[in-house]
């Protein structure tokens, strides 16, 4: 079925920006079953193993009511797709996002990362680069901090991304492996939330990046798992694997209520560890 | 006989509608165990498809017709490409060969084993010497899935030191990708990687004719070589030169600029860049390259300065170029995500 689906969009050739509208139109003009059962092949996967195998059979609403997932319809980079989910309110202590689960139906390893957020972090945004191995849906779950799952998702036209090394120069992605910068976006006002940047440069590699006829292969080296913290205290925790990009990237909110030193711990696959600090000081109220 | 058929299939091929000829490559899958002894139908059809017009019931060596060839200078041909993606068209790229004393040399072997077929065909028509080396000028499709088409016992590859590993890093995926849009898998064979490697500069002997092969640091791709036929001063770039095509950055776009810099330093009779016309003058050539990857690199780090994130850059950085290029809105913002991926690391 996806290799259906796959055919289909492509017949469209370079103009496929909106291919979901056009899909429709011509579902309509074929009198072919629409978009509900378009939705429905997409999501064989997900229906039949993915969904279970990571939320058992708790209830889960699709709506873009409390997160909204942000992708491109096309990916021309599928080793480097850059993706975002927004949440639809602030954190506070009656309501807040637990929890943010990344999947992408088709890759070998569908789960790309699940964050957790704070009522410290302020938002629930975040953007971060994944890599795209076939034409398939991209998800996001949240949790609620009331144990409810909400579910946005998204269609992307990319492939190839998992056997496919991004930067092209290995040597030059190994030799920086582990240097991580850490940047806020404006000015930090306590109590509100400030934008930060986590860069972290490493291969990232999938492990699947070999070929048969040569045996040569690169063995899996990936990110595993990212703490980053204020003065001590978590705003924002990670596991993730083989599908977030090579050199991961992530902006994220955290709120300084005063000044204090930013931190982030990294662990990837070898047990190698990284970390990185940066302080950041709120100006004050004038008035 | 073969006259008549063929007739009739140009008839056919040309009167298809679009939709159905993407049923036709259906033997294009190609021949798993014999490569070189396809069975005639399944070639024929995918000959067909591919509208080169080699005769279909005849013995495996000869060639009723073979791929058109421009030869630029003395004994230096150049099959030219026609601009398209990569797995949507056939023929995309320069491939051409040069013809000494001795032997011959394939720079590029086209997109598929038929366009390889095509290419061998525009040699055989042209001299009986054997085909000694296939020189790949980089890792891409376009450049070297005709290679099995040219595999024998008196051919010798010879690419990049680093194009081994760039075609075990991806080779996989370009047969899945050939296959996706060829209806049927391509075996691994397909992939034929070089036997001949070089480091720096490797001369190559055609007899009274040498051609020099020189590998660059990571540029276009980490693995591109330009071949300099010494005898008539012709300059084979592959796509360390686009011109009307985009250029597509796959390995460095600092290193790419360093490359280009040091080359067009360096005067030549006439190049041959990868997409493009099949000569041209040089350095003037690389200036529409050399204006793109500038532009595009200055952009970026402004963008990135004002802490512009990927997501957004790829909708605005480097867009007055558009109008500019062809399949500009099929590479450009593949190129943004690369740049950015680099030069976010610069200091």
């Amino acid at each position: 079925m996806g290799k259906l689906r796959t055919g289909f969009f492509s017949s469209f050739g370079p103009g496929a920006a909106g291919g979901r509208i056009r899909l429709l139109c011509l579902s309509a003009l074929l009198l072919i079953p629409g978009h509900a059962a378009a939705d429905a092949a997409e999501d064989t996967a997900w229906l039949n193993g993915l969904r279970s195998a990571y939320f058992g059979n708790r209830p889960i609403v699709e709506s873009d009511d409390v997160i909204e997932l942000e992708s491109p319809e096309r990916a021309q980079f599928a080793a480097i797709v850059p993706i975002a989910v927004r949440a639809k309110f602030p954190q506070t202590p009656e309501r807040f996002i637990k929890s943010v689960t990344f999947l992408i139906d088709m890759n070998p390893s569908p789960l790309a990362g699940r964050f957790h957020f704070m009522q410290t972090s302020g938002r629930a945004d975040l953007s971060l680069r994944v890599r795209i191995n076939a034409y398939g849906p991209v998800r996001a779950i949240a949790e609620t901090n009331d144990g409810k799952l909400h579910m946005s998702r998204r269609f992307v036209k990319a492939s190839g991304g998992c056997s496919s090394p991004a930067g092209a120069d290995l040597e030059a992605a190994m030799a920086r492996l582990g240097k991580i910068k850490l940047k806020t976006r404006g000015a930090a006002r306590p109590g509100h939330p400030l934008l930060t940047q986590l860069m972290i440069s490493h291969p990232n590699l999938t492990g699947l990046q070999m070929n048969q006829l040569t045996r040569l292969y690169l063995p899996a080296h990936f990110v595993k798992q990212i703490i980053v913290s204020f003065d001590g205290e978590p705003v924002l925790t990670a596991e993730t694997d083989i599908s977030i990009s090579e050199n991961p990237n992530f902006q994220f909110y955290f709120v300084p209520e005063r000044a204090g030193v930013l931190s982030v711990d990294v662990v990837d696959s070898k047990g190698l560890r990284f970390s990185e600090t940066l302080t950041v000081a709120p100006a004050v109220a004038l008035n | 006989m073969i006259l008549k058929l063929k007739s009739f299939f140009v008839f056919a091929l040309t009167s298809l509608s679009a939709p159905l000829r993407q049923f036709v490559p259906l033997g294009s899958g190609k021949p798993r165990s014999k490569p070189k002894r396809p069975f005639p139908l399944a070639r024929f059809a995918t000959v067909l498809a591919l509208g080169f017009f080699c005769a279909a019931g005849a013995a495996e060596a000869t060639c009723a017709s073979s791929a058109r060839v421009a030869e630029i200078a003395p004994g230096v041909f150049v099959r030219p490409g026609r601009h398209g993606v990569v797995f949507e068209a056939p023929e995309i790229a320069n491939v051409g060969f040069v013809i000494g004393e001795r032997c011959v040399a394939v720079i590029d072997s086209g997109g598929s084993y038929a366009e390889g077929e095509s290419l061998r065909c525009a040699v055989r028509r042209r001299t009986a010497l054997p085909v000694c080396f296939v020189i790949n000028t980089h890792v891409h499709p376009d450049h070297m899935l005709g290679n099995l088409a040219f595999k024998s016992s008196q051919t010798s590859f010879v690419g990049h030191s680093k194009l081994p590993r760039a075609l075990a890093l991806r080779g996989d995926t370009y047969l899945q990708r050939a296959a996706s849009s060829a209806g049927e898998g391509l075996g691994p064979e397909h992939i034929v990687a070089p036997d001949r490697s070089v480091e720096g500069t490797l001369d190559l002997d055609l007899g009274n004719r040498t051609l020099q092969v020189t590998a660059h640091s990571t540029a276009h791709t980490d693995n591109d070589v330009s071949v300099l036929d010494l005898k008539t001063d012709t300059l084979w770039l592959g796509d360390l030169v686009f011109m009307q095509h985009v250029p597509v950055l796959d390995g460095s776009l600092n290193g790419w600029l360093e490359v280009l810099g040091a080359l067009m330093a360096r005067p030549a009779r006439r190049v041959v860049p990868g997409h493009g016309p099949v000569q041209a003058e040089w350095p003037v050539a690389a200036d529409d390259t050399l204006r793109y990857l500038s532009l595009l690199r200055e952009e970026t780090r402004r963008w990135l300065a004002n802490g512009g994130d990927l997501r957004r850059g790829q909708n605005q950085v480097g867009y007055q170029e558009a109008p500019r290029w062809q399949l500009f809105e099929r590479h450009h913002k593949r190129n943004v995500t690369a740049a950015v991926n680099e030069i976010e690391w610069e200091n």
